[in-house]
C-alpha cells in the first residue's frame, strides 16, 4: 500500500513540476542568469566548450548514460555496503 | 527510518524526473583570463596531492574505504549536475553534495572525487570547462567540503546532535561553493571597478536560488548521514576520530 501511495504521489508531484515548468518560463540556470551575466557585463563572455556536446539530443544521451553509470556505481556499491536482511542470509 | 528513506527516495525520483534546463553554476569555459584560471590550478592541485594521499593510507586501514569512496563519488557526479528548479524565482540551480561527502570520507578524499566528477563533466556534459577546471575544484571541492567538514566538526563541538551538524555541513557547504565561485568570477572581472562591490551584487544574485538549495543540501547531508551512523557507523569511524581528536 505504502509503495502505490509512494508511486501515486511521485506522479503528481511530476505532473504537478510540469505543470509549473510550463507555467513559469525557461528555467534558465544560475550560470546563464548570474555567471554569465556578470561575465559578459565584464567582456570575458563564455565560449564553446573544447567538447562541446550541446548538440541536439547528444547532451541528452549523455546525461542519460552519465545518470545510469552513476546510479549503477552508486546502487552496487549501496548493496555491498548496506546488505538488506535477506543478501546477510 | 524506513519513512524517512522513503520521503528521501521519493524526493529523489521527483528531482530527477522533473523537467528543467541541464545547466548551473560551475564557471564556463573562456569566462576567466588564462592567469587567473593557471593560478586556480595551483591553488587546486596540492589539495588534490592531500585527498589522493588520504585516500591511499585509509584504504589500507580499511578494505570497504574505496568501495565506499566510489559510492559516494557517484553520488557527488549526480548531485552536481543535476539542475534543480526553485518555484518562484524560475531559475534551476545544482546543489554540490561535497559537504555531505566530506563529512562521511574526509575533505581530502572530497577533493578528489570533485576533481574527477568536473573533469567528466567538463569533457562529456558542456558543463564547467576544462579551462576553469581549477576554479571549480577550488570552489566545489576545497571550499565546499573544507566548510562542510569544519562546520561539522563546530556544531560537533558545541554538542549539537549529530543530524543538526551534518545539516549545517550540507547548508554551509553549500553556501561556501557560491561565496567562492563569486569571489573567482570578482577577483578575475571587476577590472577597474571595485572587486568587492563586485563580489557582493555577484552574491546577492545567488541568494534566490541558493538559500532554499542549501536547505535541501543541508536536510539530504542530515538524512544521508543519520542513515549511514544507524546501518553502518564503522565506516564513518575515521571521521569520527577526528572529529573527537
Amino acid at each position: 500500500m505504502a509503495k502505490v501511495v509512494i508511486v501515486c504521489a511521485s506522479i503528481m508531484l511530476l505532473a504537478a513540476g510540469l505543470y509549473l515548468s510550463a507555467a513559469e518560463g525557461d528555467w534558465p540556470g544560475v550560470d546563464e542568469t548570474v555567471v554569465e551575466k556578470f561575465a559578459e557585463e565584464a567582456g570575458r563572455p563564455p565560449r564553446e566548450p573544447y567538447m562541446n556536446t550541446d548538440k541536439g539530443d547528444l547532451l541528452l544521451f549523455l546525461f542519460l548514460v552519465a545518470g545510469a553509470a552513476g546510479g549503477f556505481v552508486s546502487g552496487y556499491c549501496f548493496r555491498e555496503l548496506f546488505p538488506s536482511a535477506r543478501d546477510k542470509k | 527510518m524506513r519513512r524517512c528513506l522513503r520521503f528521501i527516495i521519493l524526493g529523489l525520483v521527483v528531482l530527477i524526473a522533473w523537467p528543467a534546463s541541464a545547466r548551473a553554476m560551475h564557471i564556463s569555459e573562456g569566462i576567466l583570463p588564462a592567469p587567473w584560471a593557471g593560478l586556480w590550478f595551483v591553488v587546486a592541485i596540492p589539495f588534490v596531492a592531500w585527498g589522493l594521499h588520504d585516500i591511499k593510507v585509509r584504504s589500507r586501514q580499511d578494505p570497504k574505504y574505496k568501495t565506499f569512496l566510489a559510492m559516494v563519488g557517484a553520488a557527488v557526479f549526480i548531485i552536481s549536475c543535476m539542475p534543480i528548479p526553485i518555484p518562484g524565482v524560475g531559475t534551476c540551480s545544482h546543489p554540490c553534495g561535497t559537504g555531505l561527502a566530506a563529512i562521511l570520507i574526509g575533505p581530502g578524499p572530497t577533493v578528489v572525487i570533485t576533481s574527477i566528477a568536473l573533469l567528466l563533466q567538463a569533457l562529456f556534459l558542456a558543463h564547467g570547462g576544462l579551462t576553469t577546471l581549477g576554479a571549480n575544484i577550488v570552489s566545489m571541492g576545497v571550499v565546499g567540503g573544507l566548510a562542510g567538514y569544519m562546520s561539522f566538526r563546530v556544531l560537533k563541538t558545541a554538542r549539537l546532535p549529530v543530524a543538526l551538524a551534518a545539516f549545517g555541513a550540507g547548508a554551509i557547504a553549500d553556501w561556501a561553493t557560491y561565496a567562492s565561485t563569486s569571489f573567482e568570477l570578482s577577483s578575475a572581472l571587476h577590472a577597474d571597478g571595485s572587486m568587492w562591490g563586485m563580489f557582493a551584487t555577484i552574491m546577492v544574485a545567488f541568494v534566490p536560488t541558493q538559500l532554499p538549495l542549501g536547505i535541501f543540501e543541508g536536510l539530504l547531508s542530515a538524512a544521508t548521514y543519520r542513515f549511514v551512523l544507524a546501518r553502518r557507523p564503522e565506516l564513518l569511524k575515521p571521521n569520527v576520530a577526528q572529529t573527537e581528536a
